[in-house]
């Protein structure tokens, strides 16, 4: 089975969390949350910082153990797995993280084809042009693949972070904060980026993020996280009308508001 | 993997209709890990030459950007030779996906710069060589201008941070000091006793051990431990905080880096590192003292006796009296070093290396130097 699209989707979850509780030293950060992530969603997950939503993805990609709980990706649980056992489900998931992350060592065409050279059998000539294809995507000028990712500007170098997310064509894709650092511009390119992905490889888009302007334009379906629970999942409009204190906070507050009026007028 | 889940291609002419149509019929997953093989198979494939061709893609059952790309090479391929190709039969889906990865267009890369020739590396190698002397000196002549401020005006001086590093590089070093100079004490003594034996010269044994250790080896010792275990953590911390932007905050809010982080450290380092040296002398000197009594019957008594013949004032200050240098030496290129990082978590690991081969290099040639001065005055 592979990420591409066309191939029959089965109608399981792509993610399933049951009960998940997670904890650092004394301080609670997940009390039973449960979540579910549909095949082909953009799904986001929000909350204010410090609530245990990095944690939650970390946990998620096997960075991070829980005290307890369920954690299953394709189907198959990932809690307790060794790396060898993991690798396969670490080669159909791609993660970015916020701050890029890319081997500074290296340049960024050599950081995307880096994941093709360990993982395909292809020749160095298609290795070397499919990274070029996977920078392109990301809208990239074809002359930042042989800069190092310290002479790249900051969206330039998430950008570049997609695009080693994609190497190998993943099925889900995790996204840490996709826009935080960026220029509106560089933004609404990443909000573009993310869904025209999705759209064109089908993929199923998971992202923790702060921004609601990106929230409003590209995610499916949102889960709002705060004092470990989950207050909240649905669509940004169904929340939006939702009565809990905290979501109200959240998208009631100056920004929130100024970002649902010009979803509004959007549409 | 089956058969039909790896990605394939078959080449055919259909001769029932006429003209001929060729037809380059594709089949199965066309995705990164299935395509290795087809792709290996392309090299050695004889296309058609008909000037009509069509492409198939029916059978193919997925498609991701590694196959569409793939697609899209042989498509181009056939083109530039000429061909009309005619794509039949994909997914409506994979044809927009196959479009994508088409709209991507490649620009070709700049070609890689010709590797210079003999001459250009020397000129290159001696101009960076000669701007990084240039910037170690004014370095050391920015340290020294701002150390003579500080002593100009003693509240500038931040005795803090000299404390924490007169722990950290000093006091903390005192047991590998110890006991590597113990070590080097024994060995000089059990070395020199077969000698001294033969002679029956047993006595010379306090001679040997206290100039060797005092005058030269516990001197040089100490400062090539306190180089690899302070100085390259020196150039980590002031190389890391250059990566995060640290360094840039502290001139931001106006104190100087230079005035917070390197005149502590070297200020520490020139008291610790004499200290260091005496107590290596002591640990040497018992060193040799104890391989001594057991090889060569010399009684503890008895070599000290000697020692203190042995050995003059003089011999044991100038052990000493090197010291301070060798300090200032390891501070400044560790500090100096950890300034030149850019960017990379490769260039600290980079500089770090520098800074101990430098600060090492730097003081057995200051060391070397001594010797020549001491002997031209004839101490």
């Amino acid at each position: 089975m592979s990420a591409a699209i066309g191939q029959a989707q089965n109608t399981d979850a792509v993610l399933d969390i049951r009960g998940l509780n997670s904890r650092f030293g004394n301080n609670v950060v997940h009390d039973n949350v449960s979540l579910t992530v549909h095949p082909g969603e953009i799904f986001a997950l929000v909350g204010s910082s410090g609530c245990g939503k990095s944690t939650m993805l970390r946990t998620i990609i096997l960075l991070q153990q829980p005290v307890s709980g369920s954690i299953r990706v394709f189907g198959r649980e990932v809690l307790g797995l060794n790396d060898e056992e993991a690798l396969p489900l670490r080669r159909r998931w791609g993660v970015m993280f916020e701050r890029g992350a890319l081997f500074s060592s290296i340049t960024v065409k050599e950081n995307v084809s880096m994941v093709l050279r360990e993982h395909t059998r292809l020749s160095a000539e298609l290795i070397d042009e499919v990274a070029a294809v996977k920078i392109a995507l990301t809208g990239l000028p074809a002359d930042a693949g042989s800069k190092y990712p310290s002479e790249l500007s900051g969206g330039m170098r998430k950008r570049a972070a997609l695009a080693r997310a994609i190497a190998l064509d993943p099925e889900l894709l995790f996204l840490d904060e996709p826009t935080a650092g960026l220029d509106p511009l560089s933004a609404s390119g990443i909000d573009e980026l993310v869904r025209s992905l999705r759209d064109a490889l089908g993929l199923t888009i998971m992202m923790v993020t702060h921004d609601l302007d990106l929230l409003w334009r590209s995610a499916d379906r949102v889960a709002v996280l705060g004092e470990g629970h989950i207050l909240g999942v649905g669509t940004m409009t169904e929340l939006s009308e939702s009565d809990h204190p905290i979501i109200r906070e959240y998208f009631y507050g100056p920004r929130g508001r100024a970002a649902r009026e010009q979803a509004w007028k959007r549409k | 993997m089956t058969d039909e889940q790896i990605a394939y291609l078959t080449i055919e002419t259909d001769t029932s209709s006429t003209p001929a149509i060729a037809k380059v019929r594709c089949t199965g997953a066309w995705i990164v890990q299935r395509i290795a093989q087809l792709e290996h198979r392309l090299e050695a494939i004889s296309w058609l030459t008909e000037k009509d061709l069509v492409i198939d893609g029916t059978g193919i059952t997925a498609l991701d950007t590694s196959g569409a790309w793939l697609l899209h090479r042989i498509i181009r391929e056939l083109e530039q030779r000429g061909q009309n190709v005619v794509i039949n039969g994909l997914r409506p889906e994979f044809g927009a996906l196959l479009q994508l990865i088409a709209s991507c267009t490649m620009v070709p890369e700049p070609p890689p710069p010709a590797t210079p020739n003999l001459l250009t590396i020397i000129g290159q190698k001696s101009w960076s060589g000669m701007l990084g002397g240039y910037g170690m000196l004014s370095f050391v002549g920015e340290c020294a201008l701002i150390l003579l401020r500080s002593l100009i005006q003693p509240r500038r001086i931040r005795w803090r941070p000299i404390l924490h590093n007169l722990q950290t590089a000093g006091f903390e070093a005192l047991p590998i000091v110890g006991l590597l100079s113990f070590l080097m004490g024994i060995v000089i003594s059990y070395q020199g006793a077969d000698q001294l034996q033969r002679f029956g010269a047993n006595i010379f044994i306090a001679d040997l051990v206290g100039l060797s250790m005092l005058r030269e080896l516990s001197p040089l010792l100490t400062a090539i431990i306190v180089a690899g275990r302070s100085g390259s953590a020196y150039a980590a911390q002031i190389g890391t905080m250059k990566v995060t932007e640290e360094i840039d905050a502290l001139r931001t809010i106006g104190v100087g880096p230079t005035e917070l982080l390197v005149l502590p450290k070297m200020l520490a380092l020139i008291i610790a590192l004499p200290l260091l040296t005496l107590y290596a002398d002591v640990a040497g000197v018992f060193g040799g003292m104890l391989m001594a009594s057991s090889k060569l019957d010399v009684s503890f008594a008895v070599f000290l006796d000697r020692l203190g013949d042995a050995v003059s004032l003089s011999s044991f200050l100038t052990g000493i009296g090197k010291a301070p240098v060798f300090a200032a030496i390891i501070a400044l290129v560790g500090c100096y070093q950890g300034f030149q990082v850019t960017g990379s978590a490769d260039s600290v690991g980079r500089q770090t290396t520098v800074s101990v081969v430098q600060s090492i290099f730097l003081v057995i040639l200051a060391d070397a130097l001594f010797s020549v001065v001491f002997n031209w005055l004839k101490i």
